[in-house]
């Protein structure tokens, strides 16, 4: 079997429709053990105070936020070179999570900065670049709402999708150059000792596999309302034609 | 290509206001701009650079919907597309001649508007040098977003939306030669990376926009 099957709308439909009811009871599982633990039974941090904790909604959505924009590239991809119309639908669908989850992590940053930083807003490079991806996704985002043709669509976002890439990827890079960093480092490494300390580190982990999971869910509950309006509309087609 | 240039510049001239439309709007954007923030020379002065730069942006914008739109709709650009030429090549030439009626005039006039917002002396030759090394990629970025949104009613706003955030890096790298000069620093880092934005956007984005044509051509 292989993985290209599941590019037929029909197998993906029922696939998806399995996995669904348990991914979803996963993430809820998740997301509400991850926040609980990390809200109410984590220590303050010696200096950030209780502000440390929205580091479980802030690190989870950040990271989110760029791979749903990686996960429309990837899929857009597959668009262009198998003409796989589920894989054009996935980008389409995770765009608007990944633009919630860009919001979500500008937002919570910017409540965490006010007492750390004493500012909401810095011109940040890591700041900086997170509001320039959010008007990546913006205009990603129109360009499908604007264009009727469903098969154009797909074809000009894949494109966009595609150019788009490149030049947030610059973006990131110019911002870099343009002005040093108030934003600290990763908080997360493969390197060990570069982590946050453990009694942190767990219930993030635990919170970022919950994001990450309702992230799956969303996406996946999206293309399948897209599949559906597709055949609707082909429905519509049809019975107007008859 | 050449007589396609031509047509293309004639088409500019003839059309009324096309040649002049975006650098009147860049000369009015500059003029507004110390009515806003006062005429303080030195206020003006560290924000010479940036302004003309943004203004220079957005005057771009302002006629990119034109470069494919007019052909769009009265069919040349599908003979284009069946020339002998190759559709990437006629988007080149499209980019190139929005070049000269949008870009050239700008880097011609932004020494006088330097003046007019007091951009210290040595800030003007390496702003010269910016514009006239940033400006072609600011047309052929805006020619893809033209050929996106081609088949489109009412695309200039969406244009607008899906080019400006492809513009940051040369508006970064750009603006940043001159402020570096102005800072006594060397400028080399920024216009290295400019001209590689500009030679890379100019090598490779035609491909793009071309392949955008077709689509919606089909």
């Amino acid at each position: 079997m292989s993985l290209w099957e599941h590019a037929n709308p029909k197998k993906f439909m029922s696939l998806s429709g399995f996995i669904l009811p348990y991914i979803s009871t996963l993430s809820m599982i998740l997301l509400s053990w991850g926040l609980l633990w990390g809200f109410f039974f984590t220590p303050d941090e010696v200096r950030q105070g209780s502000t440390v904790k929205i580091i479980y909604l802030h690190v989870p959505t950040g990271l989110l936020a760029i791979n749903g924009w990686f996960v429309m590239l990837v899929g857009s991809l597959i668009w262009l070179i198998r003409r796989h119309h589920v894989s054009a639908l996935i980008a389409k669908a995770t765009a608007p999570v990944g633009l919630i989850m860009t919001i979500i992590a500008i937002l919570t940053g910017a409540i965490w900065g006010q007492p750390m930083w004493g500012t909401f807003w810095a011109w940040d490079p890591r700041l900086t670049s997170f509001l320039i991806l959010f008007l990546f996704y913006l205009g990603y985002i129109s360009l499908w709402k604007t264009i009727q043709n469903p098969e154009k669509a797909a074809d000009l976002t894949s494109l966009l999708c595609i150019v788009g890439t490149v030049f947030a990827i610059l973006s990131r890079y110019a911002v870099n150059f343009w002005n040093q960093g108030l934003h600290q480092g990763a908080s997360l490494s493969l390197d060990k000792t570069e982590n946050i300390s453990n009694t942190f580190y767990i219930p993030l982990l635990i919170s970022i596999a919950g994001f990450l999971t309702l992230f799956l869910t969303l996406v996946l509950i999206k293309t399948r309302t897209e599949i559906r309006l597709r055949r609707l509309s082909n429905l519509h087609l049809i019975e107007s034609r008859s | 290509m050449i007589s396609l240039l031509k047509r293309d510049l004639l088409v500019a001239s003839r059309s009324g206001g096309a040649l002049t439309l975006s650098i009147s709007f860049f000369l009015i954007m500059i003029v507004l701009v110390p009515f806003g923030v006062g005429e303080d020379p030195l206020i003006l002065g560290a924000i010479a650079t940036g302004i003309i730069w943004v203004a220079a942006l957005l005057s771009c914008l302002l006629t990119l919907d034109r470069i494919f739109q007019l052909d769009f709709e009265d069919g040349t650009l599908e003979l284009l597309a069946t020339a002998p030429v190759p559709i990437e090549a006629a988007a080149l030439v499209k980019a190139l001649s929005h070049w000269l009626t949008t870009g050239l005039p700008i880097i011609i006039v932004s020494p006088v508007l330097g003046l007019l917002l007091n951009l210290p002396e040595g800030g003007m030759r390496w702003l010269i040098i910016s514009l006239t090394i940033g400006t072609p990629s600011l047309s052929i970025i805006g020619s893809f977003g033209a050929a996106l949104t081609v088949g489109l009613k009412r695309g200039g706003l969406l244009l607008s939306l899906l080019v400006l955030p492809l513009y940051i890096p040369t508006l970064i790298f750009g603006a940043a030669v001159v402020n570096r000069e102005l800072l006594g620093l060397s400028v080399a880092t920024p216009l290295i990376f400019l001209t590689a934005v500009s030679a890379l956007s100019v090598a490779l984005l035609p491909l793009a926009t071309g392949y955008a044509l077709k689509i919606n051509l089909k």
